[in-house]
């Protein structure tokens, strides 16, 4: 899609004209996805490309941005009132290698409010809807930016995965989305939420759109102490099939709780990559059952120390008379944090009060490692070369179905979690439909082998129709 | 509830509590299963990166201007972020 979008704008067509375009199918839709858009820098950006067009891996090409990615001019405010307003004074790292490469920001996508969610509905700016069915979610946190892909309101778009928030709005909207490995993406102007979990990524209609991302938003950058070089190699890396891969299809990710229309279609899936060339075989990932927990401490624990900096004193929500600094903050942080924001900062902060550190935290850091080794063991001395699986255990769910029970929505990350525990890579590709609604097939790799991630995911696309199927517009 | 409120830095009102409450005790009871695990010789992980520490030269460089770091902050004086009284 992107490699055909380049090529008619080398050509000659507008880019003013697409951008244009765009705007107009935004402001017509019924999904939301938007929080903010910057038409007039859009626009004024497309103008200057047709006057005298850059060369780029994404020149002329529109992007859409969730909102916890922080763009120099335009309103970042992660779906929260306490950061309604907030106008970062510098681009992310990400945003930066998107510029330089050519790519034009048409606006800031909805999302769960500070990324914590898997439905996008508890942003403070209204849901986002599922462009199949408007009364379902489009999954989350990054909902608006698989919505507006999904529906062509943007040809591709960035989100961020703490644990799951890239792979299931784009299993549930039908795309592609992929999470890569910790590190290899600057988090440098990422608003943080669990920083020891988090990676920003693509949303795409297609792998090879995901790779082209990939090459642009990989590699070291010396603001984020975590971050590693990449060697790149993801579009290069793309063409080689799958002849002689082993995948792995862990036990515990079928069975109770998985719908069964998702468990065919990623059996289905599984014969196909064998017709393909490749074998496959049971693997084990025993800690499986204990992900939730231990993901749920760590995210908590980490976000109620991320989000302590939200007081209202360099940026956000500023309320009446200043009293004391503990009432004033505590008073703009109660009218500035959503519920489901406050329950996990509360918890985190129990889960890391004194006496109860080692109970929670540092237990939940240790079944990390026994997690991570169930990987290892699987990705290396286990001999499968990728992880098979469902991405979410059923297709997207109606809007309000599970909001009012935090357990169960926390229920629908299982096989999404253990991903960002570990670190390893991991993408959602469209594997089929339920009763209409897409589903997601979820292929997971050893750390740093986003190529061979990449390459089994195109393998399996070229061989299915699933990601050329596309909603009617929503008007 | 009161005090990791104060804790968080969050006030908590009387009618938000049962709710939080409530959801809080299913969500503990369910990080509990955890327990069933032996962790005792299990080492943490921290972090799922291998880091070593980064030396670079103590050198100046270019930094936000001073206005533009002040361009989002609700109240300020004279070149200031304006906080409420500490002390």
């Amino acid at each position: 899609m992107l490699r055909e979008l380049k090529e008619v704008l080398a050509a000659g067509a507008s880019a003013e004209e697409r951008v244009a375009a765009l705007f107009e199918k935004i402001k017509r839709s019924k999904l939301n996805a938007y929080n903010n858009l910057s038409e007039d820098s859009a626009l004024e950006r497309a103008r200057e490309f047709d006057r005298a067009p850059w060369s780029g891996l994404l020149a002329g090409v529109p992007i859409a941005i969730k909102s916890c990615i922080s763009t120099r001019g335009i309103e970042t405010n992660c779906s929260s009132r306490i950061l309604k307003g907030y106008i970062p004074p510098y681009d992310a790292h990400v945003i930066e290698r998107l510029k330089k490469e050519g790519a034009i920001v048409v606006g800031k996508t909805n999302m769960d409010e500070f990324a914590m969610g898997t439905s996008t509905e508890s942003s403070y700016f209204g849901t986002t809807r599922n462009p199949w069915d408007l009364d379902r979610v489009p999954g989350g946190s990054s909902g608006g930016s698989a919505a507006a892909v999904a529906a062509g309101e943007a040809p591709c778009a960035l989100g961020s995965d703490t644990g799951g928030s890239i792979r299931c709005p784009a299993s549930f909207c039908g795309i592609v989305g992929l999470k890569p490995t910790y590190g290899l993406v600057s988090r440098y102007g990422l608003v943080s939420y669990a920083n020891s979990l988090e990676q920003i990524g693509p949303l795409t209609l297609n792998v090879e759109d995901a790779a082209l991302v990939m090459e642009v938003i990989a590699g070291h950058d010396q603001r984020d102490s975590t971050s590693v070089n990449s060697e790149g190699g993801y579009l290069s890396g793309l063409d080689g099939g799958v002849e002689g891969l082993v995948c792995g299809v862990p036990k515990e990710y079928f069975g109770e709780g998985v719908d069964p229309a998702v468990e065919k279609s990623v059996w289905d899936a599984i014969s196909k990559l064998e017709e393909l060339g490749a074998s496959w075989k049971e693997v084990s990932l025993p800690h499986t059952k204990y992900a939730l927990a231990a993901y749920y401490i760590i995210a908590m624990s980490e976000a109620s120390s991320n989000l302590a900096r939200f007081d209202g004193l360099r940026y956000g929500l500023r309320l009446g008379a200043d009293q004391d600094w503990h009432t004033t903050f505590s008073e703009i942080r109660a009218a500035g944090f959503g519920p489901e924001v406050k329950r996990r900062i509360l918890l985190g902060t129990y889960a890391l009060s004194a006496g109860y550190y080692g109970r929670y935290y540092l237990k939940a850091l240790k079944v990390r490692t026994l997690i991570k080794q169930d990987f290892e063991r699987a990705l290396a001395t286990g001999g499968a070369d990728v992880l098979v699986t469902p991405t979410m255990p059923f297709p997207a769910f109606k809007i309000g179905e599970r909001i009012e029970d935090p357990l169960s929505l926390y229920m629908a990350d299982v096989f999404t979690v253990p991903i960002n525990l570990a670190g390893v890579p991991a993408i959602s590709v469209p594997c089929g439909f339920a009763d209409g609604l897409p589903i997601g097939l979820q292929i997971i790799g050893r750390h740093f082998d986003e190529v061979g991630v990449l390459r089994t995911a195109k393998a399996y696309e070229d061989a299915t129709p699933y990601h050329e199927t596309v909603p009617k517009e929503v008007v | 509830m009161d005090h990791i409120g104060w804790l968080a830095s969050i006030k908590v009102a009387e009618e938000e509590k049962e709710g939080f409450v409530a959801s809080f005790n299913s969500v503990l009871d369910y990080f509990h299963q955890l327990d069933e695990l032996d962790t005792e010789d299990v080492e943490p992980t921290y972090r799922v990166v291998d880091l070593t520490n980064v030396f670079r030269e103590d050198e100046v460089s270019e930094s936000m201007p001073q206005e533009e770091s002040l361009s989002n902050a609700p109240r300020r004086e004279n070149g200031y972020f304006k906080s409420p009284r500490i002390v």
